[in-house]
C-alpha cells in the first residue's frame, strides 16, 4: 500500500496558487488518480483487513508477471503499433516451460522419460519460441504493411491453434500440466528474507526487468529510434532511422519478455492448461494506457507502465477482497480504460 | 447591439475587428489589435510567425475567445461562439492546410451538413448543378463528382474558396493560398479573386510572399508580436517598407550578399531514372564544392522526387552517383546519412518534425549513430551539447530542451530540423523548400545558414518555388519539366521568364 501511494505522488504535482482554475485542472490532470484512490477509499472502508503486508505482498507478486508482460507490449504501443497475441504467447510459453519442467517423480509427465533439467534451459527455450513469433508479427507489420491490431489478431488465433495441439495430445491430453519441479516453482513462488520481511522473488526479477527496459528506453539508440517511429514514422525514415529493423527489435524484445513472463506465470500458479493466459494482453495494453501511453505513438514511460500495472492489480485484488462478483469487477475495469483513455484525449484536446 | 448608434459612420467598412485582446498564460498573444476590412477589397495581413495573424483569426471565427475588444461585421457587433456560425454569418476561412474529407466527391465536401433534400432524401441533381453553377462563376473546370483525395492541391483550394462561395461569404479569409501553387494556377486563384472583389467581398489576405500582395492587395495590415503595427494602402507602401514593419528593423535587403565561391565538382549525378514512373527519367546534373544549386519548376515537375531519389528514399531503375569522385550506392537513407547526404523535406509537418516530441529529441535524432558510446548508452552530455549547439547557433527560439516543437513556430520548427541535419556534418545538403511558410527574418537567417555552409565547402541543392528567392541566393538554377531537367543556367544570365519557359519545355 505504502509504495503505491508514493508512485503516485511522485506523479502529481502540487499546483502553482490554489485559485479555483488551478484546482480544476490538477483534478483533471489526475483525475485517473482520484478516481482509484476513491476506490481503494471504498475497498478500505468495507474491509480495513485490506490494509496488510500480506495483501500487500499478493498484490507485488502478482504485479510483478504483469509488468515483465506489459513492459513488452508498452514498447510496441511507443512505436505505434499493438499486439493482442500476448495472451496466446504467455499461454504458450507457460504451457512449454511446465511441460518440460515436471518433477521427476510426478505421475502424468507430458515426457516421461525427460531428463531433469536446470530451469534456465526451458526458460530460455521459451523466450526463444515467443520471441520467433513476435519476430513474425514484427515481419507482417513492418515489411507487409499490415495493420499490427489485424496482424496480431491474427497471430492471437494461431498461437492459440499452436498451443493447443501442443496441449491436447497422448498419453494425458488435455490435462493441466502440475506436478512441476519444485526447484521452478520456487523459482516464482520463494522470497528472500530481509529482517523478518519477505521480499518475493518475482518482484526482483520485475524490478530487474524494468530497470533493463527503461535503460533500453531512456539510454540507448533502439529508445529513441522507437519513439521516433512512433512519434512520425516518415520523419523517422527521412532521419535514417531503419524502421523495419527497429520495428523487429521491439516485437521479438516484447515477444522475449511474454516468454519470460510465460514461464513465471505457470511456476507461480504451479500448472498450466492451454487457456493460461488467456486476455492478458488486454490486462497489459489497459495498464499501459492507464499509464499514459498513447495508441497515436510516440508518447510513454517505463514508470507510467508500471504504476498502470499497479492500478490494475490492486484493483482487481481489492475488489476480490471485499467479494465483489468478478461479473462485476469486469465492468469496473472495462469503465476505469475508457475513463482514463477519455481524460487523456480531453488533456490533448485542450492544448490544442 | 450596442454599436448600432455608430453604424452610419462606419459603414464604408464591412468588417471590423477593433482592440481585439487575447492573453494565454504568460503571453499577450494579442494586444489591440485592429483590422478593417472594406467591402470588395483585398486586405493583406502580414507579419513574421508568431506575431499573431492566426490568433486573430481564430478570434474572428470564435475558435478562441477573445479577452477585449469589438467585431462589427457590417454595423453590428458580432460574437461567434463557432466557426459554423461564423460561416452561417458570412464569414468563411480557406485553410492553408486544407480541412477536407479526402474520400468522398467535391460535391459532398460542398454542401457538406447541409445538403440539400428531396423528402428525406440527398437531392442529388440539385446539389451537382448548384455545385456546378458556382464552377462556372468562377472560371473553373472540375467535375463535382471527382474525388477530392484525388484532387492536386492547387483544384482541392479551388473547391474551399467554392464552398467558401456557397455559403455567400461576405469575408473570405484566405491563409497562406499560394504556398504550394505555380505561377498559373496563382494567376487563375488571382483572377477568381478579382471576380469575388467585384461582388463586394471582402477578403483577408494572409501571406508571406512579397510579389504576390503588391499584385493583388488594396491594403496592407502589419502585425508584430501580437501588437497591430501600420495599415495602408498598398499603392502608399514599397515592399521594403513592409518587410521593415514587420520585423522591426531594417532589413535592406532580403537576401544576404552571396559571398560563396562555388570549387571543383563534388556530386556528379549521371542518367538518373526512378524505378516507379512517372518520376525523374535521365536526370544527369553536376553540383560543385560551395556552390548553392536551385532547381526550379512547376508543381510536378518531379523536383521532390529528384532529391529523394538522391538520398535514397525512393527507388531508382538506372543511372549513377559520385561523391568526390567516388561511386556511391544510397539505398536507403540511412546509407545517404552515412555517405554525407542531408535532407530537408519540404512537409515539415509529415516528414519533419516529431510533433509529440521535444526539441531536444528533434534536434539529435538523425545523428544518433554518433551517441553511442561503447556500452551501448548514449552519450546524454554529447547529446545536450548538441541540443545546445543546434538552439544557439540557428538561433531557435525555444524556453528549454524539453520544450515540445510543437510549441514552437513554424520557422523556429524549421530551424531546428536544418540544425539536426548540420549535427551530422553533411558534404551535400538536399533542403526542399526550405523557407515554405515562414517568415521574413527567419528566411533571412537560413540563408545566411546556407550561404556560411557554402562557404565550408558544402554542397547545397536547393528546392524552391519562389522565384525570387532561387535567383536571389543560387548560384545556378536546375530546371525541371515532366520529369526531366529542361536547362541548368546561370542565376546571373538568367530571368524569370526564362525559367518558366524552360518549366513548360516538355509538358
Amino acid at each position: 500500500m505504502y509504495k503505491l501511494k508514493e508512485g503516485i505522488d511522485a506523479k502529481v504535482k502540487a499546483p502553482k496558487g490554489l485559485t479555483k482554475k488551478a484546482v480544476l485542472d490538477w483534478m483533471m490532470n489526475n483525475a485517473i488518480f482520484l478516481v482509484l484512490i476513491g476506490l481503494l477509499m471504498i475497498i478500505i472502508s468495507v474491509s480495513p483487513d485490506f490494509v496488510s503486508i500480506r495483501n500487500f505482498r499478493n498484490i507485488l507478486s502478482q504485479a510483478s508477471t504483469r509488468v515483465i508482460m506489459a513492459l513488452g507490449v508498452g514498447g510496441i504501443i511507443v512505436a505505434k503499433g499493438t499486439d493482442l497475441s500476448l495472451g496466446r504467447q504467455v499461454g504458450l510459453a507457460a504451457v512449454i516451460s511446465a511441460s518440460l519442467l515436471q518433477s521427476p517423480t510426478y505421475a502424468y509427465k507430458m515426457y516421461p522419460d525427460l531428463p531433469h533439467l536446470p530451469i534456465f534451459i526451458p526458460i530460455l527455450l521459451v523466450m526463444l519460441v515467443t520471441g520467433f513469433f513476435s519476430l513474425i508479427n514484427g515481419f507482417v507489420v513492418s515489411k507487409l504493411k499490415v495493420d499490427p491490431f489485424i496482424a496480431t489478431l491474427g497471430m492471437m488465433v494461431i498461437v492459440y491453434g499452436v498451443n493447443s495441439t501442443y496441449f491436447d495430445r497422448p498419453p494425458y491430453g488435455a490435462q493441466p500440466i502440475g506436478g512441476l519441479d519444485p526447484n521452478f516453482t520456487h523459482f516464482a513462488q520463494g522470497s528472500f528474507d530481509i529482517a523478518g520481511f519477505k521480499i518475493p522473488f518475482l518482484v526482483i526479477y520485475a524490478a530487474a526487468v524494468t530497470l533493463v527496459i527503461w535503460t533500453l528506453w531512456n539510454k540507448t539508440k533502439f529508445g529513441k529510434n522507437i519513439f521516433a517511429i512512433g512519434g512520425n514514422q516518415e520523419a523517422a525514415v527521412v532521419s535514417g532511422v531503419n524502421v523495419t529493423k527497429y520495428l523487429l527489435m521491439v516485437y521479438t524484445l516484447a515477444g522475449f519478455l511474454y516468454g519470460l513472463g510465460g514461464a513465471l506465470e505457470a511456476a507461480r500458479i504451479g500448472s498450466a492448461t492451454n487457456n493460461t493466459g488467456n486476455m492478458y494482453e488486454l490486462d497489459a495494453i489497459s495498464a499501459c494506457i492507464v499509464g499514459g501511453l498513447s495508441f497515436s505513438g510516440g508518447i510513454g514511460s517505463v514508470a507510467g507502465i508500471v504504476t498502470g500495472v499497479l492500478i490494475f492489480q490492486v484493483i482487481a485484488y481489492g475488489l476480490s477482497f471485499i467479494g465483489v462478483n468478478p461479473y462485476l469487477q469486469f465492468i469496473i475495469k472495462g469503465l476505469i480504460i475508457i475513463t482514463a483513455v477519455a481524460i487523456d484525449s480531453r488533456k490533448y484536446v485542450k492544448r490544442k | 447591439m450596442a454599436s448600432i448608434g455608430i453604424n452610419d459612420i462606419r459603414s464604408k467598412y464591412l468588417l471590423e475587428m477593433l482592440d481585439i485582446s487575447k492573453e494565454f498564460p504568460g503571453v499577450k498573444a494579442l494586444d489591440k489589435v485592429n483590422l478593417k476590412v472594406r467591402r470588395g477589397s483585398v486586405h493583406a495581413l502580414m507579419g513574421e510567425n508568431g506575431a499573431g495573424k492566426s490568433t486573430l483569426m481564430k478570434c474572428l471565427f470564435g475558435i478562441y475567445h477573445k479577452d477585449e475588444g469589438k467585431i462589427i461585421l457590417e454595423g453590428k457587433e458580432v460574437n461567434f461562439e463557432s466557426s459554423r456560425q461564423a460561416l452561417d454569418s458570412g464569414v468563411s476561412m480557406v485553410h492553408q492546410e486544407l480541412n477536407q474529407v479526402q474520400t468522398t466527391r467535391i460535391m459532398d465536401n460542398i454542401w457538406l451538413g447541409r445538403f440539400p433534400k428531396r423528402g428525406p432524401f440527398i437531392d442529388e441533381e440539385k446539389m451537382y448543378n448548384d455545385t456546378l453553377k458556382i464552377f462556372k462563376e468562377l472560371d473553373i473546370s472540375l467535375d463535382p463528382r471527382k474525388k477530392v483525395g484525388d484532387l492536386p492541391v492547387s483544384e482541392s483550394q479551388m473547391v474551399e474558396i467554392s464552398k467558401a462561395v456557397s455559403y455567400n461569404s461576405k469575408i473570405i479569409v484566405m491563409d497562406e493560398p499560394t504556398s504550394s501553387l505555380t505561377e498559373k494556377e496563382v494567376s487563375h486563384l488571382f483572377k477568381i479573386i478579382r471576380e469575388l472583389k467585384s461582388r463586394g467581398v471582402g477578403i483577408i489576405y494572409i501571406s508571406h510572399k512579397m510579389e504576390e500582395i503588391s499584385n493583388i492587395a488594396d491594403e496592407v495590415t502589419v502585425m508584430r508580436d501580437g501588437k497591430w503595427i501600420a495599415t495602408r494602402a498598398i499603392r502608399h507602401i514599397t515592399t521594403d517598407e513592409i518587410i521593415n514593419l514587420m520585423v522591426g528593423r531594417d532589413l535592406t535587403h532580403r537576401f544576404p550578399p552571396k559571398t560563396n565561391v562555388p570549387g571543383k565538382v563534388m556530386l556528379e549525378v549521371n542518367n538518373l531514372t526512378a524505378t516507379y514512373q512517372p518520376s525523374i527519367k535521365d536526370v544527369s546534373f553536376q553540383l560543385r564544392k560551395g556552390e548553392i544549386l536551385g532547381v526550379a519548376g512547376l508543381v510536378g515537375a518531379k523536383r521532390t522526387e529528384l532529391i529523394e531519389s538522391i538520398f535514397g528514399a525512393r527507388h531508382i531503375s538506372s543511372g549513377s552517383i559520385y561523391l568526390n569522385g567516388e561511386k556511391i550506392h544510397n539505398k536507403n537513407p540511412h546509407a545517404a546519412i552515412k555517405n554525407g547526404f542531408a535532407l530537408v523535406t519540404e512537409e515539415r509537418r509529415a516528414t519533419g518534425i516529431f510533433s509529440v516530441l521535444d526539441v531536444g529529441f528533434n534536434a539529435i535524432i538523425a545523428n544518433i549513430d554518433k551517441y553511442v558510446k561503447r556500452t551501448g548508452l548514449l552519450d546524454e552530455k554529447q547529446m545536450a551539447e548538441d541540443t545546445n549547439w543546434v538552439i544557439e547557433s540557428m538561433r531557435v527560439k525555444t524556453p528549454s530542451h524539453k520544450t515540445s516543437i510543437n510549441s514552437l513556430s513554424g520557422g523556429n520548427q524549421q530551424k531546428v530540423i536544418v540544425g539536426r541535419w548540420l549535427l551530422t556534418e553533411p558534404e551535400v545538403l538536399l533542403l526542399d523548400e526550405p523557407t515554405r511558410g515562414i517568415d521574413v527574418g527567419a528566411k533571412y537567417e537560413i540563408y545566411q545558414l546556407m550561404l556560411h555552409l557554402a562557404n565550408r565547402g558544402k554542397g547545397i541543392i536547393m528546392v524552391s518555388s519562389e522565384m525570387p528567392e532561387l535567383l536571389g541566393i543560387a548560384d545556378r538554377i536546375l530546371v525541371m519539366s515532366n520529369g526531366r531537367i529542361a536547362g541548368i543556367v546561370d542565376t546571373k544570365k538568367i530571368n524569370q521568364e526564362e525559367i518558366l519557359r524552360l518549366s513548360s519545355k516538355y509538358l
